[in-house]
């Protein structure tokens, strides 16, 4: 049979078939083995990647010990800065508790990194400048980390709502009291958020100056409390900051 | 009998030659398949079993307006991924932008922001100013994957590019080919290195370093793929703007109240 195949295309098909065999072989061995099972790629570096060693161990796993400290942070302005942006990769400590214990900073240029004055900040955010504020003192002595709180509270509103306070300044409403809308309970200055102001939740709140019959200056635009607007309060469709108050 | 040829150099029969080639490349195809050999599989019991990366796709969130540049993502960053504490490797990094009344901007990041920013130098009056956090970006249609001569660098199903750290030969392609200057050569790995999104945590239901000790939650992490994601409300409830979208990289950092001045 092979001897029946012309001697030109025998002395041809053996390399070939050699020259393929090689490759084949070469391929499988030069190749990684997981190459290819989710893409153009080794699997099992994604793996290695996802198998890196932790360092920072989540504030959740923070509080499933320190529950306490977790809850007093919770109603804080801190709420939202994580146990580990102050004290440290805390990983090793959450697996055994002897093997690391999470630093405490308690140097005044801890603090500093986010409350020092700089314009760059965005406008509302707490900062001193360090240079005039109690410049001996640490700033635990007058701020509990975990619950900060400005040992003076802020006089007015526009300490922290300053962006409000530059829309309303311009607007027909700019003379009026935050109060006179919004009800403010008493420690809302010391822990706004377990205090929430509130807003208007009567259309006579609004009623007092607009409605027909009131008594207040003429030049105040009226309307119809009864036909006007329905069941909507008025701060759903007018936004009473703003210029115009449209 | 042999034929005469005027070069003695080439003086081999055919038979000669084709034992040379095939000499040749079993020779070099040996050492490589002992390499391939010794590696293991390298698979594991949860990744791509329990935790499929095709039901995921990872994003990133930055509210610019609430960054306040004090550098915790850049410290935090490199500790969780042992990036070298020299002042120039960086995953990711805060950048100050400082628009002076005469039109101009200076852009400056001190040590990446690891160290907090100091008062501007210059004398000049500020219009307006602002920090901006830089990170990977991780493209939907990434450029340095693309170049990579060696397939060392790929995008996985949920959406993040990595670096196979022990295919890739350091040849810097890849840094040049990236947009956004998003790599570097590791110092002593010798081989490109990237953020990865933090993937070891991720994975596992954690954020990354950088989103987790953000102290204003100026970066919101998520996954695209879940309704509930924070960074699906991040998508919803701003207007977002992308680095470079001239360059159809799609990237998966998204940017909201950014200003025209941010390349």
């Amino acid at each position: 049979m092979w001897k029946r195949i012309p001697e030109q295309i025998r002395h041809v098909v053996v390399p070939i078939v050699a020259l393929v065999v090689i490759y084949l072989v070469v391929r499988h061995l030069l190749i990684p083995s997981s190459f290819g099972l989710w893409g153009h790629y080794r699997a099992a570096s994604a793996v290695q990647n996802a198998e890196l060693p932790l360092k920072y161990a989540g504030a959740e796993a923070c509080a499933d010990c320190h529950g306490e400290i977790a809850s007093t942070k919770k109603e804080g302005y801190h709420r939202g800065v994580a146990c580990e942006t102050c004290h440290g990769a805390a990983y090793t400590h959450t697996q055994d508790q002897e093997k690391q214990k999470p630093q405490i900073n308690r140097a005044r240029s801890l603090c500093l990194l986010c409350h020092e004055y700089q314009s760059s900040r965005p406008t509302g955010f707490p900062q001193v400048v360090s240079d005039s504020h109690n410049p001996l003192k640490q700033c635990i002595a007058c701020h509990q980390p975990h619950d900060p709180k400005p040992p003076h509270p802020p006089k007015g509103c526009d300490a922290c709502h300053a962006t409000i306070q530059r829309t309303i300044a311009v607007s027909s409403h700019g003379n009026l009291a935050c109060s006179m809308c919004h009800e403010v309970p008493k420690n809302h200055k010391l822990s706004p958020r377990g205090n929430p102001a509130k807003l208007p939740q009567l259309r006579e709140t609004c009623g007092k100056c607009h409605a027909q019959d009131s008594s207040a200056s003429k030049e105040i635009p009226r309307v119809d409390m009864a036909s006007h607007g329905g069941k909507y309060l008025c701060w759903e469709c007018h936004y009473p900051h703003m210029p115009g108050a449209r | 009998m042999k034929r005469d040829r005027p070069d003695k150099g080439l003086d081999k029969s055919r038979r000669d030659f084709c034992k040379t080639i095939l000499l040749g490349t079993v020779s070099l195809a040996v050492p490589g398949s002992i390499l391939a050999a010794t590696e293991k599989k390298g698979l594991s019991d949860w990744y791509g079993t329990k935790y499929k990366p095709a039901e995921h796709l990872y994003a990133m969130g930055i509210k610019v307006d609430r960054c306040i540049g004090c550098g915790r993502c850049v410290d935090a960053c490199k500790r969780e991924n042992n990036v070298p504490d020299y002042p120039f490797y960086f995953r990711t990094w805060i950048e100050r932008y400082i628009e002076t009344e005469d039109g101009q901007t200076i852009v400056d990041s001190p040590n990446g922001g690891k160290d907090g920013f100091k008062a501007p130098a210059s004398d000049k009056k500020v219009f307006k100013t602002f920090f901006v956090p830089k990170i990977c970006n991780q493209c939907e249609k990434p450029p340095c994957v693309q170049v990579c001569p060696v397939g060392a660098t790929y995008r996985t199903e949920d959406g993040v590019v990595l670096v196979d750290s022990q295919y890739c030969i350091g040849c810097r392609y890849c840094i040049q080919a990236c947009p956004y200057g998003m790599r570097y050569i590791h110092p002593t790995k010798r081989v490109a290195d990237k953020c990865t999104f933090c993937y070891h945590r991720t994975v596992k239901g954690l954020l990354p370093a950088c989103v987790e000790v953000c102290p204003t939650q100026a970066r919101i992490f998520g996954d695209l793929k879940s309704k509930a994601s924070p960074v699906n409300q991040f998508m919803r409830f701003n207007k977002i703007f992308v680095l470079k979208p001239g360059l159809n990289t799609e990237p998966k950092v998204y940017y909201a109240d950014i200003d025209l001045e941010v390349r």
